[in-house]
Formats: C-alpha cells, sequence, structure tokens
C-alpha cells in the first residue's frame, strides 16, 4: 500500500519514466534467461559477453542519472564527475584486491602483487577494512560523499558557480588522476588493480556471477532512477530547481542556496560512486585513466544527447552513446574521435533538449494537428 | 778562414744530423722499452715519449691506453693491433707503422696495463693535447690530466699557463693546479690552495676538499680552513641554484602566459570559454613543422616564418570556430564550453589522422640553441630565455593593440556594454571576428614557442588547458596584467615547490592553491572594478 502510494507520487506525469522502468524490467528479466536458459546454440541465446557490454551500459547510465541530477536539475555542470566514479571503483577495486590472496603471482596472503613488486613491508592504514565487503561497500559511498561534501562545500560557498565550477571539477579529476598514477599513493600506479579472481566468494569469471552483477546493475539503475525522481519530485527538488532557474532570486527570497547545492552534489556524487563500484568487477580493471577528464566530458554529452531534466533521458543517452562508441572504436577507430566531437557541437548548437526533446516536439506536433 | 767556416758548418750539419739519428733511435728503444713487465718501467719509458716530437707518439700511446699495443711473439717487435672477425689481428709496427700483415689469435701478446698505469698515461697523453689548436681539446686534455693525477704534470701546467692565450683554458688550468695544490704534501702550499679554492665551482676542488676535511691524520688548522672552503663554496651553489630556480620558474611562468594570453583575450574579454584553446596552441607547433618540412634549407629563419604563418593558421581556424559554432551560443556559457570541446576533439582527431599520432621532431635553430654562462656554474639556455623575452613581447605588442588602437578601443566597448556599443555604431559581429581571430592567432604563436620546448604532438594542447584556464582565473578575468603577473608567479611557485615535492605533487599544490584562493577572492588577483562586473 505505501509502496504503491509512492510510486504513485513519484511516477505521476512520468510516462517516459514508466516505460524506462518497464524497459528495465524487461531486460532484467529477458537478458538472463537469455544467457542461462537458453541453450548456447540458439538463436536468442546471449552470449556472456554481450551480458557484461550491457551491464556496463547500466552501470554508465546510472552515472548520467547522477549528473543529469546536478546539471539538468540544479544547474551545476559538473566535468569531474568521471572522479567519483572512479573512486568508487576504487574503493570496490581494493575489496576485489583484497579478496586475491595468496592466489596473486607472489602469493603474499596480505599485500597485493604491485605492493610486494614495490618492496612495501605492510599494508598501508587506508588498505584497512577492505578485506571487510561491507566495509568496502560503505566506502564506495563515503569517499565519494565525502569528497564532494568537501569540494561543493567550499566551492558554493564562495559562490563560484557556471563556468568556473566547471572548470574547477574538472581540475579536480585532472589532479586526483596525476595523484593515482604515482606508485607511493599506493593504488597501483599506472596499472591500477585488476586481476580480480572472485566477490563474495563467487568466481568473477562464471557466467552466474556476471549475470548477478548484471541483475544488481539493472536494480541499481532501477533504484538510482526512483531516487532520483523522489529528489526531484520533492520540495526540496523544487527549491534545487529553482536555484538553478533563479540562483540569486532563491537567495533573495531566504534558501541558503549552497546548502541545497552542496546536498545535491554529494547526492550525485554517492550515486557515482555506487555506479563506480558496480562497473568495475565487470569490467574487471580499474586504472587511472578513468580519471580523465575526457571521460568526464564524454559523460556530459551523453546527458545533453538523452536530453538534459529528464533522468531517463540520460540514461538513454549513456545507451546510445556507448553503443555507438563500441561499434565505432571496433570498426573505424578513426572516426570516433570526430564523431564524438561532432556529437558535442549537434547537441549543443542544433539540439538543446536532445532525443527525448526532439520526441517531445514531434508529439506535441502531433496533438496539435 | 774559409775552410775554418766551411769546417764549423760542416760539423754543425754532422752534429745536427747525428742528433736526430740519435733522436730516431732514441724514439725506436723508448717504444721497444715499453715491453717489460714492469708498470714502472713503462711508466718510465712512455713518460719519455711523452716529451718527444715524434709523429708516431700519439699512436703509440694512444694504443697502450686502449690495450692495442702487442708484442709480436718471436722478434719481440712492439706492434699495434687491430683485431680481425673471428680471431686474429692485423699487426702495424709501433715504431715505424709498417704494415706486418696478419697473425692468429697466439701470434701477438698484449703489453698489459693496470689502473693505475693508465690513468697516469691519460695524464701524459693529455699533456701532449695541452698544446694544440683546438681550445675545447685543451680543456679536455686539463681535465684528463686532473683527473690523471700524476704531480709531475704540475710543471707542465704552468707552462702552458704562461702562454695560454684563451681565458676558458687558462680557468681550467687554474684550477687544475690548484687541485694539484691540494695534494702537496707542503703544508703551506696546502693551506694556500685550500683557502684559494673558496667559491671554486669546480668539482674536483669540491672532490679534494671533502677528502681533506674527513682525513684525521691532517692538520686541524687544515681541516678547519677545507671545512670554511667548502661552505663558502656550498653556499654559493645554493645561491646558483636558486637563481637558477627562479630563472626555470620565469620560463615556465613564460611559457603559461604565453599560452593563456590568447584565452584572456577570448574567455578574459568576450567572455567565451573555449576549451579547443589548447588545440590551436596545438595547431601553431604544427605549423611549425610544416615550415620547416616546406623549407628545410632555411632553418635559420624557418621560426620567424613560422610565427606569423601559426597566426594566420589558427587566426582563421579561430575565426572559423567562431562564425561556425560559438556565434549560435553567446550568452550560454556552458554550451559554448560543451561545443568548443567537441571541437578540440574534431580538431585533436584531424591532427592525429593527417599527422599521424606520433610526435614530430621540430629542430631549434643554431641561434637559439646552447646555453649562456653567466659564471662558472652558473648558465641559462638560450631556448627559454629567448620565450621569455617573446613571450613579455607578445604581451606588449596586445597591450598596445588593446589598449592604442582602434580595434582595441571597439573591443572594450562591446565588451562593456554589447547594446550601447551597436547603438553608437560599432560593427559587433565584426569585432567579435577579429578578437577571436586576434586571440586564436596569439594561441598559435604560443605554439610555435611550444614547438622549441616540447614535443610536437596531438596531445600538446590538452595539458595547457587546464593550466590556462587558472592562470587567466587567478589572475582576474578580462584583465591582462593579471595574466601576466599570474602566469609568471604560478610559473615560479611550480618550480620552487618542485625539488622538495617532485613535479606532480607540486603541480597538484599549484592547483589545490588555486582552487582555495578563488574561494577567499573569487574574482582574481586583479578584479574588474565597476558595472562591467555584474553582468
Amino acid at each position: 500500500m505505501l509502496t504503491q502510494m509512492m510510486l504513485q507520487r513519484l511516477m505521476d506525469h512520468d510516462r517516459g519514466g514508466w516505460v524506462f522502468l518497464a524497459v528495465l524490467l524487461a531486460i532484467g528479466i529477458l537478458v538472463p534467461v537469455a544467457n542461462l536458459l537458453v541453450p548456447a546454440d540458439s538463436f536468442f541465446h546471449i552470449p556472456t559477453y554481450t551480458v557484461t557490454l550491457l551491464g556496463k551500459y547500466l552501470c554508465y547510465a546510472l552515472l548520467a542519472i547522477s549528473l543529469d541530477l546536478v546539471w539538468g536539475y540544479c544547474g551545476i555542470l559538473s566535468l569531474g564527475h568521471g572522479a567519483f566514479f572512479a573512486l568508487g571503483g576504487y574503493a570496490m577495486g581494493m575489496y576485489l584486491m583484497r579478496q586475491i590472496g595468496t592466489r596473486g603471482v607472489y602469493g603474499d596472503p596480505e599485500l597485493p602483487d604491485f605492493m610486494v613488486f614495490l618492496n612495501w613491508d605492510s599494508l598501508p592504514w587506508y588498505w584497512y577494512g577492505f578485506d571487510q565487503f561491507w566495509f568496502a561497500a560503505l566506502m564506495v559511498m563515503i569517499v565519494p560523499g565525502v569528497l564532494a561534501f568537501l569540494f561543493g562545500w567550499l566551492a558554493f560557498r564562495s559562490r563560484v558557480s557556471g563556468v568556473y565550477l566547471s572548470i574547477m571539477t574538472q581540475a579536480l579529476t585532472y589532479a586526483l588522476m596525476l595523484a593515482f598514477f604515482r606508485n607511493e599513493l599506493g593504488f597501483g600506479g599506472n596499472n591500477g588493480l585488476t586481476d580480480f579472481k572472485d566477490i563474495l566468494g563467487a568466481s568473477l569469471q562464471s557466467d552466474v556471477t556476471r549475470v548477478v552483477l548484471f541483475v544488481c546493475s539493472v536494480v541499481a539503475l532501477a533504484l538510482g532512477y526512483l531516487v532520483c525522481r523522489f529528489i526531484v519530485t520533492s520540495k526540496l527538488g523544487r527549491v534545487v530547481t529553482a536555484v538553478r532557474d533563479a540562483e540569486a532570486r532563491t537567495r533573495f527570497i531566504g534558501y541558503r542556496v549552497e546548502h541545497y547545492q552542496v546536498w545535491i552534489f554529494t547526492v550525485s556524487a554517492v550515486i557515482a560512486g555506487i555506479a563506480g563500484a558496480l562497473y568495475v568487477p565487470q569490467v574487471g580493471i580499474i586504472n587511472p585513466s578513468e580519471f580523465q577528464p575526457l571521460n568526464s566530458i564524454e559523460l556530459v554529452v551523453w546527458v545533453a544527447l538523452g536530453g538534459r531534466a529528464t533522468l531517463y533521458g540520460a540514461a538513454l543517452g549513456a545507451g546510445l552513446v556507448n553503443y555507438i562508441k563500441t561499434v565505432l572504436t571496433g570498426a573505424l577507430p578513426e572516426v570516433w574521435l570526430f564523431v564524438l566531437g561532432a556529437l558535442f557541437v549537434i547537441v549543443t548548437v542544433a539540439l538543446p533538449r536532445g532525443v527525448i526533446g526532439i520526441w517531445r516536439q514531434l508529439r506535441m506536433r502531433g496533438n496539435h494537428g | 778562414m774559409i775552410n775554418l767556416k766551411t769546417l764549423v758548418v760542416l760539423a754543425v750539419v754532422v752534429i745536427t744530423s747525428a742528433s736526430t739519428a740519435a733522436f730516431g733511435d732514441d724514439f725506436d728503444s723508448a717504444v721497444n722499452e715499453l715491453n717489460t713487465r714492469s708498470f714502472d718501467d713503462k711508466l718510465e719509458a712512455a713518460s719519455r715519449l711523452a716529451t718527444m716530437d715524434h709523429e708516431r707518439v700519439d699512436v703509440v700511446l694512444q694504443a697502450l691506453i686502449d690495450g692495442k699495443l702487442y708484442k709480436k711473439k718471436g722478434d719481440d717487435t712492439v706492434v699495434v693491433v687491430v683485431s680481425l672477425e673471428g680471431g686474429g689481428y692485423q699487426l702495424t709496427d709501433a715504431a715505424s707503422g709498417e704494415d706486418l700483415g696478419k697473425v692468429g689469435r697466439r701470434g701477438a701478446k698484449k703489453i698489459s696495463v693496470n689502473n693505475k698505469l693508465r690513468r697516469q698515461l691519460k695524464g701524459l697523453f693529455a699533456s701532449r693535447q695541452l698544446n694544440v689548436d683546438d681550445p675545447d681539446a685543451r680543456i679536455a686534455a686539463v681535465q684528463a690530466i686532473i683527473n690523471a693525477g700524476d704531480v709531475s704534470l704540475r710543471e707542465i701546467l704552468l707552462e702552458r699557463r704562461e702562454v695560454e692565450p684563451v681565458e676558458d683554458v687558462q680557468d681550467a688550468i687554474d684550477v687544475a693546479i690548484v687541485v694539484f695544490d691540494l695534494d702537496s704534501k707542503d703544508q703551506a702550499i696546502k693551506l694556500a690552495a685550500i683557502k684559494a679554492s673558496a667559491y671554486n665551482l669546480d668539482s674536483n676542488v669540491r672532490v679534494k676538499l671533502t677528502a681533506i676535511v674527513s682525513d684525521q691524520s691532517l692538520d686541524q688548522q687544515l681541516r678547519d680552513a677545507a671545512i670554511s672552503s667548502l661552505a663558502n663554496i656550498e653556499e654559493l651553489v645554493e645561491r646558483y641554484q636558486w637563481i637558477e630556480t627562479l630563472f626555470f620558474g620565469l620560463s615556465l611562468g613564460s611559457i603559461l602566459v604565453l599560452a593563456a594570453i590568447g584565452l584572456s583575450i577570448t574567455f578574459g574579454v568576450m567572455g567565451v570559454i573555449n576549451m579547443a584553446h589548447g588545440e590551436l596552441i596545438m595547431l601553431g607547433a604544427y605549423t611549425t613543422y610544416v615550415v620547416q618540412t616546406l623549407f628545410p634549407y632555411a632553418l635559420e629563419y624557418s621560426l620567424l616564418i613560422a610565427i606569423p604563418a601559426a597566426f594566420i593558421v589558427s587566426g582563421l581556424v579561430g575565426i572559423a570556430i567562431e562564425r561556425g559554432v560559438i556565434r549560435f551560443l553567446y550568452g550560454r556559457p556552458l554550451e559554448t564550453l560543451l561545443a568548443t570541446f567537441g571541437v578540440s576533439l574534431i580538431l585533436q582527431q584531424a591532427v592525429r589522422s593527417i599527422f599521424s599520432p606520433l610526435n614530430r621532431a621540430v629542430a631549434t635553430p643554431e641561434w637559439m640553441s646552447g646555453s649562456l654562462e653567466i659564471v662558472q656554474g652558473l648558465s641559462i639556455t638560450y631556448n627559454r630565455l629567448y620565450i621569455f623575452f617573446f613571450a613579455l613581447l607578445v604581451f606588449a605588442a596586445l597591450l598596445t593593440i588593446l589598449q592604442r588602437t582602434r580595434l582595441g578601443l571597439e573591443v572594450r566597448a562591446v565588451t562593456q556594454n554589447r547594446a550601447m556599443a551597436q547603438a553608437m555604431g560599432i560593427r559587433n559581429t565584426r569585432v567579435d571576428i577579429l578578437t577571436f581571430g586576434l586571440g586564436a592567432g596569439i594561441a598559435g604563436v604560443a605554439g610555435v614557442a611550444l614547438s622549441q620546448l616540447t614535443n610536437v604532438g596531438p596531445n600538446l594542447g590538452q595539458g595547457y588547458i587546464v593550466d590556462s584556464f587558472m592562470v587567466v582565473v587567478f589572475g582576474g578575468v578580462g584583465n591582462l596584467w593579471g595574466t601576466l603577473v599570474a602566469g609568471l608567479s604560478l610559473g615560479v611557485v611550480n618550480k620552487v615547490l618542485e625539488p622538495a615535492a617532485g613535479a606532480v605533487v607540486a603541480k597538484i599544490l599549484v592547483l589545490i592553491f588555486i582552487i582555495l584562493f578563488i574561494q577567499k577572492r573569487p574574482r582574481g588577483l586583479f578584479p574588474q572594478k565597476g558595472r562591467a562586473v555584474e553582468s
């Protein structure tokens, strides 16, 4: 009863959201069935590789939703959201590293391979606790959240906004990339964390684990969507939207604008961290290149292409762009950057509301005509 | 009388020829004496050789040093060998240079040399080199004598010092004599040398002084003097290092200024976020490469051609970006940022497709290579020096354009109030095009300068975009002086932090510093005042 009421409130006047959740439910059921139950020689069989690829897209979609929350609804264009994604990924990667145990190349029960290689005697303090899944899962949310809170608190309190904020977030992820490239930091330097064996005792190579991770991603995306939807339909969400449209006016009415901004920025970073944590066990590696400013900016184009301030548009954009990327980098690697660059230009100049915007426009025209 | 005269002449002739003959014999015998077991005897023979004026002395000594001097089995002739492929040797008579044919591996035996002897031989060899014409070779010879550490060569150095015309060689010899005197057994000479070596930056001197300080058997007075001399040297070195760091910082700063100054026009004055700015710099660098490839014979002047060429290329691309993309997005900074970022990706990939993703080598002209030695131990490279002044020049030119020309006036008018400027009859569109072209062109010029310092590759610009924005924001948007001060000071801060923290950490610290700085002063070092601020 209560859930029904909640859903009613969240999904009221959100036909696109219903479609989105329905599609998620469908692939959440069909893909595992097609992978595990349909025989391998059947036309309807989906190979595990594709399942993992789809899982990757779902993580990207969750990341895109988290960016849409701050950019679409609060007008904060973060060019460093990839940093929160990567931090969540590193937290999960640390747990997976500790799970390797004696199966590493050097067979050290305590230290990951790269630390043995660097002649470290003992585990650095910040690696403590990561052998426990609950601790790592907590860190997946806490580390990006705390960083976003500190950064946001510093930035929004002194009313840094607009382009300045964008460039500072880019500098943030750039600085983190430089730091994580260093071996001394204790996160594997250049190579990052990889060679994972299992998660919660289940082998990462097995089909069942992969499918479970896929289903987790589906659930996380659906929950992420609902949480964001809950935020933007709440009273707080209204204030946040007001901040986007007229920051000064909202402040004069009496709202502490910076509190709302910090809050939504932090929540968004936590969601991005969760997306990263789901991403790492599926792709099997996390390294500093995830912090590249380019990744974060690419993420912005997903949201812009899909359509800002719709949430499901962001997810759609993430899927679309990444599908194009997968196809093009395989077939015509030279062309991919041209296409990506052109996407940026076309979306901003010609399609300010993205794909969803076109669709809505067509429907409006249909209704009138 | 005549007879007597003839007799004298004859006698002189006979004596001279006899002495020549004796001299030749002497050479031969000295060469033969090299063939002994005792290293001392070898040294003695080699020392005698070194004083002779025979054309083959250098060959023989060099062969002995290199371990190529052998004795032939059977008649014990001293020979110079060349190892043949597949074993065996090609022999040359050491004394006469006569070809003695080939022998097998066992046909000749090496005249062995130990490390000590080899060092001494090198000193002997070097003392001969002291008289060659090339001053650089003479300096190298002096260095070799210092390394040999043979006190007997001190006299030779002193003799040479009397007649040496070149100042650099004189200095080198002085250092060598101080080094020998530091080893002297005579307390007085040693003490004088220690005192004389204060502020002497030669590494040999420092090594000797350190040895004296740690030698317990020496007189306390000597050691104290050495300690104070060493302290003086350290002080001087430290001072030079500071000057050098400062210079490197200013050099880095001038690069930042060059990279950021075009941005301070487009971003600072026009308010357009151009993420493709770094790629415009890269295009300038590639223009330099193309100019050098097109005119391989005019390498010396290539930079002078490249500067206007890069200005035009980058300027035109900039204008194309303005007309094709930015024009539609005025007043929407975030969209401008994204669209220009897309343009930057396209430009990067275009360069990668045309020139290959590998770095291209851009040559440095003769007049920009090498370094300027201010005093011993302190030198700065010409390319950095030129680029520093070039940055100042570009800055001055830009300032003049903005403050003293019609265009500058119009640009400032449009910046302050677009509608009012238009009402006054200023053509906004034209001003936009020209301003953006100017900023972009200057980015291209920066690229020419950068091509002299770093690798020219498709990612060249990427590394500078964040830094450039930082400089502009730090200096205060719309303020050229702010950009200059911010760029230079960030460069210096970066280089001062670098030795203590390492390059990467220094960079991160600077980034954090700027982020915190913007907290305190969100409008930069030199904020704009007046009504334009709030718009």
